[in-house]
């Protein structure tokens, strides 16, 4: 299996309002990665709103976009955390 | 809608396998050879090791700490595990052993692991002079340094069980209590005496780096009793090949995160990848306890009848599923039921639902042993010798790895209880038998290989 792409899975879980995408683009676009796909939905009681981003353009490193997002998703009040997509390839394809 | 070639299910489910399951890493340990340490000045001998480890593992911890940041994946501990010391040692003109465990522990320290394992002989068929010494000074040094494990390996299928070695580790145990009395006799955690051990197990406190390996290697092993226990959970009043079947799948999705890491974790430190431990290893926290997932298969409490069965079928379909995920499988790869470090173990011991016998007939289907089991600290040394033999014969006729990890707690006797804190968790104090098996232990010699030896 190929690893080490510049491929993250950006995710949202919580309760669902206005502005969550805008705040999570904005901070993707302040670092220069690039938004490859987004999809949202509810799952078991949960706002889920997941992103693939493409960082291998970054102008900051993966750690700090990580916290720019975690710290944003606190005044957002929902969790948001940034993977790498390998972590998903391992784990559902073969 | 997907992302990409994900479903939202799918890293939902990565997520709350993490965030609500416990699925962790459960550690990446560097196996570093130190056979080109040895030397007739046990001062350079010391030196060269704690070169040599500060050299190679000086970015373990944080190449550890960058992989679970960037994956989302906790990997709890970072380890080392060294060449069984009194191969290294054993060239030494002087038998000062505990000055090398010192200079080890200060390279743990240096590097910032918290355990190092491979203060160790392998003694199954006799003993040389530097394993007598290396063996007779443990005691000093588990209660003499914070980090340094010990084992001992005292049998195996091929060469029987060296039942002179069985006797001394009984006064090893006794008097590793006694020099911890202050802390409940915690430097019994900190050592194993194996039979069958094996060469690359990344787990504390028996970890070695084998005699077969490279210089140097990482080895990784997983952990997901929680992800195991939701998937039993969910499989609701399946019958048992469907409940193989959903633990399998669990087993796979655990080990493909150590296949993940072990890859990863090789790569950035430019070290070979050895292999991914299976094993389900429990922790005191809720969530995470290997006995609830026996529970959840039917039984009221663990140690009741048919707690076997349900331990056979849960390490074989773990064994399964984990073997397709990994290129590499190794180490222990079973399920671990260590009694301090399990609350579903701690409770049933509590309640008398567990006895010691029904742990040791658990051992002959899982792996590894008797494990962090609290016994009454007036134990008579024959006793722990003969508790050893018993599980030692286990992994002698099984072909299996099998170990003893026993604290005679000091002053405590049945019905008391013993911390050990941390991952160590704490335990009751277990009843043993009262009949003496001191006439049996200290017959002496050699327990011949079995039959089962003779396979070529």
């Amino acid at each position: 299996m190929t690893t080490s792409s510049g491929r993250v899975i950006v995710s949202v879980i919580g309760r669902d309002r206005v502005g969550i995408i805008a705040a999570v683009s904005a901070v993707l676009a302040e670092a220069n990665a690039n938004i490859l796909d987004i999809s949202q939905s509810v799952m078991e009681e949960f706002f889920v709103m997941i992103m693939m981003a493409d960082i291998s353009g970054a102008s900051v490193s993966f750690a700090e976009i990580k916290q720019r997002l975690q710290a944003r998703g606190e005044s957002l009040g929902v969790k948001i955390d940034a993977q790498h997509e390998d972590v998903f390839n391992y784990m559902h394809r073969i | 809608m997907t992302v990409s070639r994900f479903s939202p299910q799918e890293i939902l489910e990565t997520i709350r396998m993490v965030q609500m399951e416990n699925l962790d890493i459960r550690t990446i340990t560097m196996g570093i050879s130190l056979r080109d340490c040895g030397d007739r000045d046990i001062r350079r001998s010391a030196s060269h090791a704690y070169d040599k480890i500060c050299r190679l593992a000086g970015s373990l911890v944080r190449t550890g700490e960058e992989l679970a940041a960037e994956y989302g994946v906790p990997v709890i501990n970072k380890r080392i595990s060294v060449t069984p010391a009194s191969l290294v040692v054993e060239c030494a003109d002087q038998d000062d052993y505990p000055l090398f465990a010192e200079a080890l522990d200060r390279a743990a320290h240096e590097v910032g692991v918290n355990f190092l394992g491979g203060y160790s002989a392998l003694v199954q068929k006799g003993m040389t002079r530097g394993d007598r010494m290396l063996i007779e000074s443990i005691p000093a040094v588990l209660a003499g340094t914070q980090r340094v494990c010990a084992s001992v390996n005292v049998g195996s299928t091929k060469a029987g069980i060296n039942m002179d070695a069985v006797a001394q580790m009984g006064h090893v145990i006794a008097d590793t209590a006694r020099r911890t009395a202050d802390r409940d006799g915690i430097g019994c955690a900190k050592l194993v005496v194996f039979c069958n051990a094996v060469d690359d197990n990344p787990f504390m406190a028996g970890a070695f780096h084998g005699i077969g390996e490279p210089d140097c290697v990482i080895n990784v092993g997983v952990s997901g009793p929680g992800a195991v226990l939701s998937a039993v959970q969910k499989a609701g009043k399946a019958d048992f090949g469907a409940l193989a079947s959903a633990i399998k799948r669990a087993a796979f999705k655990i080990t493909r995160m150590g296949e993940l890491f072990g890859r990863a974790a090789s790569r950035r430190l430019n070290v070979p990848f050895g292999i991914v431990d299976l094993s389900l290893a429990p922790t005191p926290a809720q969530g995470d306890s290997v006995a609830r997932i026996l529970e959840a298969m039917g039984l009221e409490q663990v140690g009741t009848h048919g707690s076997t069965a349900a331990l056979a079928l849960l390490n074989d379909a773990v064994k399964k599923g984990g073997a397709m995920a990994s290129s590499y499988v190794g180490g222990l790869s079973g399920a671990f039921i260590p009694v301090s470090e399990d609350i579903g173990m701690i409770e049933a011991a509590a309640s008398g639902a567990l006895g010691f016998d029904k742990l040791e007939a658990m051992t002959c289907v899982c792996s590894v042993g008797l494990d962090m089991i609290a016994v009454p600290g007036d134990t008579p040394a024959e006793t722990l010798a003969a508790i050893i033999a018993d599980e030692a014969a286990i992994g002698m006729i099984n072909r299996k790895t099998t170990a003893v990890r026993i604290i005679p707690a000091p002053g405590k006797a049945v019905g008391d209880t013993v911390h050990f804190g941390g991952l160590l968790g704490h335990a009751p104090v277990m009843a043993l038998h009262a009949q003496s098996s001191r006439a049996f232990v200290e017959r002496g010699g050699r327990i011949p290989a079995p039959i089962q030896a003779l396979n070529n």
